[in-house]
């Protein structure tokens, strides 16, 4: 047991310095190695952090959300509630980012800082989702109903946000345009810049989850031991 | 048979109660009769604000009253203690979430008729030849509302929480309805026909076909306990 926590805790000290040298390596690349786009200037670079962003909200946070919802319901193991309650922490916070990067970029390039196009309602229908999720989960106190009526939403959730797009994605295209997509070819430096910034935050996700999943774990731990010290005050059975 | 049987027997008992003054639907068409009216405030007086916008306001009136409904028909079997009795009855978890989505369906349908039907009279929209169309996209809708709000009325009594929050976790989740609804009743209003929506109803098919599978399965762990 001790062994084991302190080879967990070395590998999660490893990763958080490769994560931590990551970023520091995407942020020079986003800021000093890239060249500058030549129609949008300097703003573009913010594409660094807006993309990375929106790849984890739209794809790994919610989706482990969804199948440790399955996990839980099927096994009835409280650990996956856990690990599934950290992803969609962490996948809000992306969301976030998504939602406040995108329109610091949009006002200067596109003119306005919202548009109703489909990748934009979408994520901020997502965005209402999981807040949706984690409300839930602030009420429902603790243990195996929370986690029951957790995994119902994380499964229902997941499940409608294709639909969402799907929905609105017909319906802009049958209205009229205002904003069409950026569509710039991209330097191979860009790329790169890109594709190590990418790497930063999926890592940094992973990073996330499993301190976030591990403070969950101690924090229900901690409360078992309060119950069991309580019950041992009241003259219960000894610990 | 059984099963039907069951699920018709709280079907049954819900509308009884209903008819005997529990008067959800009465708060239910004032709501959505005041959204309806609020709305209009919001236009320009005598602008002719387009049909678009106006079934919007058709939607919106059907979505909040239709959130009470929901709400209660789960909230009143907690506060009586009553759900704990249906839970311990012989009856298929299945036929229990069957019953009350269909007495909520019926509740939800009937006050969106009088929603459209004072919608099309202040706003002056002649509905014409497209009220059989309407109705079809009314049930549609009401399906796929009734189907995730019986579920998440669930799950919101599991958790006592207050029917704004019961607001917060189906609004999102209705969002597909909403488009899909709001896009039809726009071309039917307009004089076009339910086959001139295109994929739009279809889309409101598979959203109530997709939902109504996935609760089923998911109904017996929300009610677990």
């Amino acid at each position: 047991m001790e062994g084991g926590q302190k080879r967990r805790g070395l590998a999660t000290g490893i990763l958080g310095g490769v994560v931590f040298a990551l970023i520091l390596a995407a942020l020079i690349a986003a800021l000093l190695l890239v060249p500058r786009e030549k129609t949008m200037g300097d703003i573009q670079r913010i594409f660094y952090f807006h993309m990375p962003s929106a790849w984890i909200a739209l794809g790994p946070a919610f989706t482990v959300v969804f199948a440790l919802s399955i996990a839980y319901l099927v096994s009835g193991k409280l650990v996956y509630d856990r690990w599934a309650a950290a992803s969609a922490e962490i996948g809000v916070m992306f969301t976030t980012i998504t939602l406040v990067t995108g329109p610091l970029w949009a006002k200067p390039v596109w003119g306005v800082y919202w548009t109703w196009e489909p990748r934009l309602t979408t994520t901020l229908v997502l965005w209402f989702i999981y807040v949706g999720y984690l409300l839930l989960r602030s009420i429902a106190g603790e243990g195996a109903r929370r986690a029951r009526l957790a995994a119902v939403y994380g499964i229902v959730g997941w499940i409608d946000v294709p639909i969402v797009f799907l929905s609105i994605w017909w319906w802009r295209t049958i209205h009229p345009r205002l904003l069409s997509g950026s569509g710039f070819a991209m330097d191979r430096r860009m790329f790169e810049g890109l594709m190590v910034s990418l790497a930063a935050f999926t890592l940094f996700y992973v990073y996330l989850l499993v301190v976030r999943a591990r403070s969950l774990t101690m924090e229900a731990e901690i409360t078992g031991l309060r119950a069991r010290l309580r019950h041992r005050d009241r003259g219960g059975d000894r610990l | 048979m059984a099963f039907l049987s069951q699920a018709w027997a709280i079907v049954r008992k819900d509308l009884l109660t209903e008819l005997r003054g529990a008067s959800t639907i009465v708060s239910m068409v004032l709501l959505g009769l005041l959204v309806v009216l609020v709305f209009n405030f919001g236009a320009e007086p005598g602008a002719d604000s387009a049909v678009l916008a106006r079934s919007g306001v058709l939607w919106a009136a059907f979505l909040f009253s239709g959130v009470i409904a929901v709400g209660r028909s789960f909230a009143s079997e907690k506060e009586a203690g009553c759900l704990d009795g249906l839970l311990l009855c012989p009856a298929d978890r299945g036929a229990i979430y069957l019953g009350k989505l269909i007495g909520n369906l019926i509740l939800v349908f009937a006050t969106g008729v009088v929603i459209l039907l004072f919608f099309t009279v202040v706003y002056n929209v002649g509905i014409g030849a497209g009220w059989l169309g309407l109705l079809l996209l009314l049930v549609l809708a009401s399906v796929g509302l009734s189907t995730l709000g019986t579920l998440f009325a669930a799950v919101a009594a599991g958790v006592r929480a207050r029917d704004a929050l019961l607001t917060v976790f189906i609004f999102p989740l209705l969002v597909p309805l909403v488009i899909a609804a709001a896009h039809t009743s726009t071309l039917l209003l307009a004089g076009q026909s339910l086959g001139d929506a295109g994929l739009w109803p279809w889309l409101l098919v598979v959203y109530d076909a997709v939902f109504l599978a996935v609760s089923f399965v998911v109904f017996d762990f929300v009610v677990e306990d």
